[in-house]
């Protein structure tokens, strides 16, 4: 595994920088599932004229923003609990039919954040060993989507590569990643075969090399 | 005539008794059926068996339960609150954690005549490959995992084999209900509680709004009655604020 400690520092994207990548990406008609942290941040960076339907676990499909202070209603929120608005067209349904649509193939994608992902797309998220377990709907998410895009910072905060040859923390799911967007980089798998197909502005392909422990493909 | 109306959740919810396991609606607090399960406290009830999303994020709702001590096993995808976790390290409750999904599923398998089911979800993870923790002892050593799942392939994916739940008991919350047990959901509140309500050989609904039968038109019913044994009033509307913040980033 490379030592980031004598690696030379680097910049890349912010948060909001990758989930303003991401949403680059989007395309009009898209239903999105969004996980915690970084994907949270991409509503607003969707352009104007790229329409995407997002989905919530609980049972929402076409949320809005979150509600404003006074406007919340306990009976609207997002899976995380918080108060939501809904889009003109929004749809209501029971849990079970939610995860129809998600393990129906019916979410075209979903993005999450990550503690690995390893280099046959193995994606871990769920669970710290030691900490308290809890998985919510990551494991459906990422058996059923048509694509998992996984939001992350290129490594933790010890420097240690994220991207890695195999994962050491418990799965969520088995090969089920198809692209990463890193502060560094963008990674994609084909056919199972990871590739880097984009540095971040300002950052050589021989950073994101010293910072990404799995082996890969550049396809810049 | 047909009239499940009950004006006293107290002597309604009196057959259910410690031990029994009891599925339970709701998405945090959004739709979680607070009057019936504050009912189960006054009842002393103890040493129940609840299948629910969530364990509240504060000492409301299934977090009463937990602060109480009426909590034998948990079946559960997204517990959250830090104590229920403390009961579980120390010996004192049991998680049986599956994925979200899944559990919807379950639950509606259960109470629509499916034994078992295959999904993806979850294949290949230490939820299915019989590694993860049922429950401790008070020493802290493992008492139990999880079972193991039987793993199957279809078209080349693997799938785990989860079967149906069928609780003794179902506890719901509904914007609407009628006399019939016909039930109306209000926006995401809807969330599990058609679900548990099918898996609950014996039903319980509580309503905000008690109406005429006949108001609810036979288009507009999420959940006919004939899944709902018993109607009660909510002693209040929905709380103002939903009560967990995420905790995940």
């Amino acid at each position: 595994m490379t030592q980031t400690a004598t690696a030379v520092p680097v910049s890349g994207r912010s948060r909001e920088g990758i989930a303003q990548r991401l949403a680059a990406d989007l395309r009009d008609g898209f239903v999105v599932n969004l996980g915690v942290g970084i994907p949270l941040l991409i509503p607003k960076f969707i352009p104007a004229d790229v329409e995407v339907i997002l989905h919530a676990e609980n049972g929402v499909l076409g949320m809005g923003p979150l509600a404003a202070s006074g406007q919340e209603d306990p009976d609207l929120t997002d899976a995380g609990k918080q108060p939501i608005t809904l889009i003109t067209g929004a749809a209501i349904v029971d849990s079970a039919t939610s995860f129809a649509i998600v393990r129906g193939g019916h979410l075209d994608v979903t993005v999450l954040g990550a503690l690995q992902v390893s280099g046959s797309g193995d994606l871990a998220n769920w669970y710290v060993p030691g900490k308290n377990p809890a998985v919510g709907g990551a494991m459906d998410l990422v058996a059923g989507a048509r694509e998992v895009w996984v939001t992350m910072e290129h490594v933790d905060r010890t420097g240690s590569p994220k991207i890695v040859p195999e994962c050491a923390f418990p799965l969520t799911g088995r090969a089920v990643v198809t692209r990463i967007y890193t502060d560094l980089a963008v990674f994609r798998f084909d056919d199972g075969q990871l590739r880097l197909t984009e540095c971040a502005p300002g950052v050589t392909p021989e950073a994101v090399r010293e910072r990404t422990a799995a082996p890969y493909i550049e396809d810049l | 005539m047909i009239d499940k109306f009950r004006s006293d959740p107290a002597a309604a919810l009196a057959v259910i008794p410690s031990g029994a396991t009891v599925a339970v609606g709701g998405f945090g607090s959004s739709g979680r059926p607070d009057t019936l399960i504050d009912t189960l406290c006054e009842l002393d009830r103890r040493d129940l068996h609840v299948v629910v999303n969530n364990v509240g994020g504060d000492f409301t709702g299934i977090g009463r339960l937990l602060a109480e001590g009426r909590l034998r096993r948990v079946t559960s995808s997204f517990p959250v609150l830090p104590d229920f976790y403390d009961e579980y390290f120390a010996g004192r409750v049991e998680l049986e954690l599956i994925p979200q999904g899944t559990l919807a599923e379950r639950l509606r398998a259960g109470g629509a005549g499916i034994p078992a089911f295959y999904t993806p979800s979850g294949a290949g993870t230490m939820l299915a490959d019989g590694t993860f923790p049922l429950g401790y002892r008070t020493d802290g050593s493992i008492a139990a995992n999880m079972p193991e799942r039987e793993h199957r392939d279809f078209g080349g994916r693997e799938h785990v084999l989860e079967y149906g739940i069928i609780a003794d008991f179902a506890l719901v919350k509904a914007h609407k209900g009628d006399r019939r047990g016909n039930l109306r959901f209000r926006l995401s509140a809807r969330n599990f509680n058609p679900l548990a309500a099918m898996a609950g050989r014996h039903t319980f609904a509580e309503v905000e709004h008690l109406v005429a039968t006949g108001e609810l038109e036979p288009d507009d019913i999420h959940l006919p009655g004939v899944f709902v044994d018993e109607v009660l009033l909510a002693s209040e509307l929905s709380p103002k604020q939903p009560t967990i913040a995420r905790l995940r980033s």
